[in-house]
């Protein structure tokens, strides 16, 4: 007889608490958690292979995709690999304008993180008053690049668009809005005992899980992890501007979202930084159809923490490998770990207290078969009739309704 | 001081402040300049190099030869990720962004949008509702504003 004590749960991969399909188990003693699994998998789109079915030019766009939040991340990353392989010198003002539009998104994306936390612990006036002052940065970013999300603001060999004074102006105003909101926020989080009382101690990870796990990001630097790609490899401008990497001690949700709002107010430091330092000339280089053969990593500090891409090239207009490990691929281990020994109701919080991107995470796992199966072909009818077998095998038959509702043969 | 209630007066004084939203769709809104919206095709100027289809991610755009030197574009509204890198691709400066943004549509027919060539014979056919839909399209380069396109007669209402 199965233990009483222990219980099974499954979290997802449909659940309200959630924002996109991802499945958790746990196992709960009463409404503590004992044992939780996260299982990937739900939103596979294929993108790795779609990268070499196109050229580095169509990539650009696709990779963008990854992440609708995070997109520039995802495109400044593949871009810099692919330079990197092609050898192109970028121009200096290219750089810049690539490093101001991702500290402009780290802005979107943290207001947007600290709304949501609001939402996820039942403070939706929070998330009401970010995502309001989120529209300022919002707006630049769109007269700045030309669209709120997937600003297509990269190409191989520089930056699309330049700016105008005009437009730099812009920004240095809505910097000072955004700053003085922030101010506003740090308060909040800082002092609003209700907020206080309900992040802190949940979602504990301790310095040394943070390392052994392999966390990244505003996640790992609440436990003390004193980590950034912009300080520790620099790319783009970030060698020229100063700024503080921020940690805080406090190993749980609470520390992540004084991470979070302490940032905010470094990007507009460097933001003013970028402006300020701004050279003149142009934005971009001519950059080859083909790229020559080669291989590059490159490094992204994301909102969500570190983000890799890996592009392998061949000589021809299309990469022969591309492999994207989005941030939330090196948190989401973490959660498994920061949910045990906490409780149900804190499930939804400490999910999305690592930024969570399960879209962008997902890849394929070959499983390798101790002995090879010949492939099949399934046409789509096919596919269909095994899925509605492979439910019914399973007790789960719609037959009923389908016949009901008349949709479908069988 | 720590103390509840923090956002008590930011909750209070926006009881009787103006609201942060505006009033879409009874306000009309502007896109900045660089905003990427629906494309247009200027036919004068097309070569047919076809370096836009070859660049394009998503194979939406492609361009005709109908005559000598004459060439027509389809563009598959739905395909359209909005990029503009046929833009940047373009040589010659025949694609270019419009702000026109109110592009959802019922009929997916309506989505696919044809600039025919300059100098075709059929002008006259310019009026009259072609037999795919494609009516509320722009025919000629001249025509090809945004404002013709926004005629309330030939799209449904936004939100049926």
């Amino acid at each position: 007889m199965a233990d009483r004590r222990r219980v099974n749960i499954p979290f997802g991969p449909q659940h309200p608490a959630l924002k996109e399909p991802e499945s958790f188990l746990l196992t709960l003693g009463g409404e503590k958690i004992l044992a939780a699994g996260v299982r990937l998998g739900y939103n596979h789109r294929g993108i790795e292979k779609a990268c070499e079915e196109r050229t580095y030019i169509q990539d650009l766009y696709l990779v963008e995709r990854v992440c609708g939040i995070c997109s520039h991340s995802h495109s400044t990353c593949f871009v810099q690999a692919v330079e990197e392989i092609a050898g192109l010198q970028i121009p200096k003002r290219a750089v810049y304008l690539r490093t101001l539009i991702a500290e402009l998104e780290r802005i979107h994306s943290h207001l947007l993180w600290l709304g949501v936390a609001g939402h996820e612990v039942g403070f939706d006036t929070l998330l009401m008053y970010t995502w309001r002052d989120r529209e300022v940065v919002m707006d630049l970013l769109a007269a700045l690049t030309g669209n709120r999300v997937n600003y297509g603001m990269n190409t191989i060999g520089g930056v699309r668009r330049d700016i105008t004074p005009e437009q730099a102006g812009q920004i240095l105003t809505a910097m000072d809005v955004l700053e003085e909101r922030t101010r506003y926020y740090i308060g909040v989080v800082t002092e609003e005992t209700t907020l206080i009382n309900r992040l802190s101690n949940v979602g504990k990870l301790s310095y040394d899980d943070a390392v052994h796990l392999g966390a990244v990001g505003p996640t790992a630097r609440a436990s003390g992890v004193d980590r950034d790609v912009r300080r520790d490899d620099p790319y783009a401008a970030y060698e020229d501007v100063s700024f503080k990497v921020i940690t805080d001690t406090h190993c749980d949700v609470y520390g992540r979202a004084v991470v979070r709002v302490l940032e905010l107010m470094e990007a507009y430091s460097i933001v003013r930084q970028l402006l300020k330092k701004l050279p003149d000339g142009p934005v971009t280089v001519k950059a080859p159809r083909k790229i020559p053969a080669g291989e590059a990593v490159g490094r992204y500090e994301a909102p969500r923490g570190e983000n890799v891409h890996y592009v392998k090239a061949n000589g021809t207009d299309k990469p022969e490998r591309v492999k994207v490990r989005a941030p939330t691929l090196a948190n989401v281990q973490v959660v498994a770990h920061m949910l045990k020994d906490g409780y149900l109701a804190d499930m939804p919080i400490v999910v999305a207290a690592i930024d969570p991107c399960f879209s962008c995470t997902d890849r394929l796992i070959a499983v390798a078969h101790a002995e090879p199966r010949p492939p099949e072909t399934l046409t789509w009818d096919e596919l269909r009739t095994y899925g509605i077998d492979w439910y019914r095998k399973r007790g789960v038959d719609f037959t009923h309704l389908n016949r009901t509702f008349g949709n479908g043969a069988t | 001081m720590k103390n509840p209630g923090k956002m008590l007066r930011e909750v209070l004084e926006s009881l009787v402040s103006k609201p942060a939203t505006i009033r879409y769709p009874a306000v009309t809104v502007t896109m900045p300049d660089k905003f990427r919206g629906k494309l247009d095709f200027c036919a004068e100027k097309c070569i047919g190099c076809k370096l836009c289809m070859r660049d394009c991610p998503t194979g939406a755009i492609t361009i005709r030869k109908v005559g000598d030197k004459r060439f027509a574009c389809d563009i598959d509204m739905a395909k359209c990720i909005y990029c503009a890198q046929c833009v940047d691709s373009c040589m010659k400066k025949a694609l270019a962004i419009t702000g026109e943004f109110e592009l959802a549509q019922l009929n997916r027919d309506k989505l696919r949008v044809t600039w025919e060539a300059c100098g075709t014979p059929a002008l006259g056919r310019e009026n009259e509702p072609k037999s795919t839909a494609e009516a509320a399209v722009p025919q000629t380069p001249q025509d090809a504003g945004p404002e013709t396109n926004a005629d309330p007669k030939n799209d449904p209402p936004p939100k049926a």
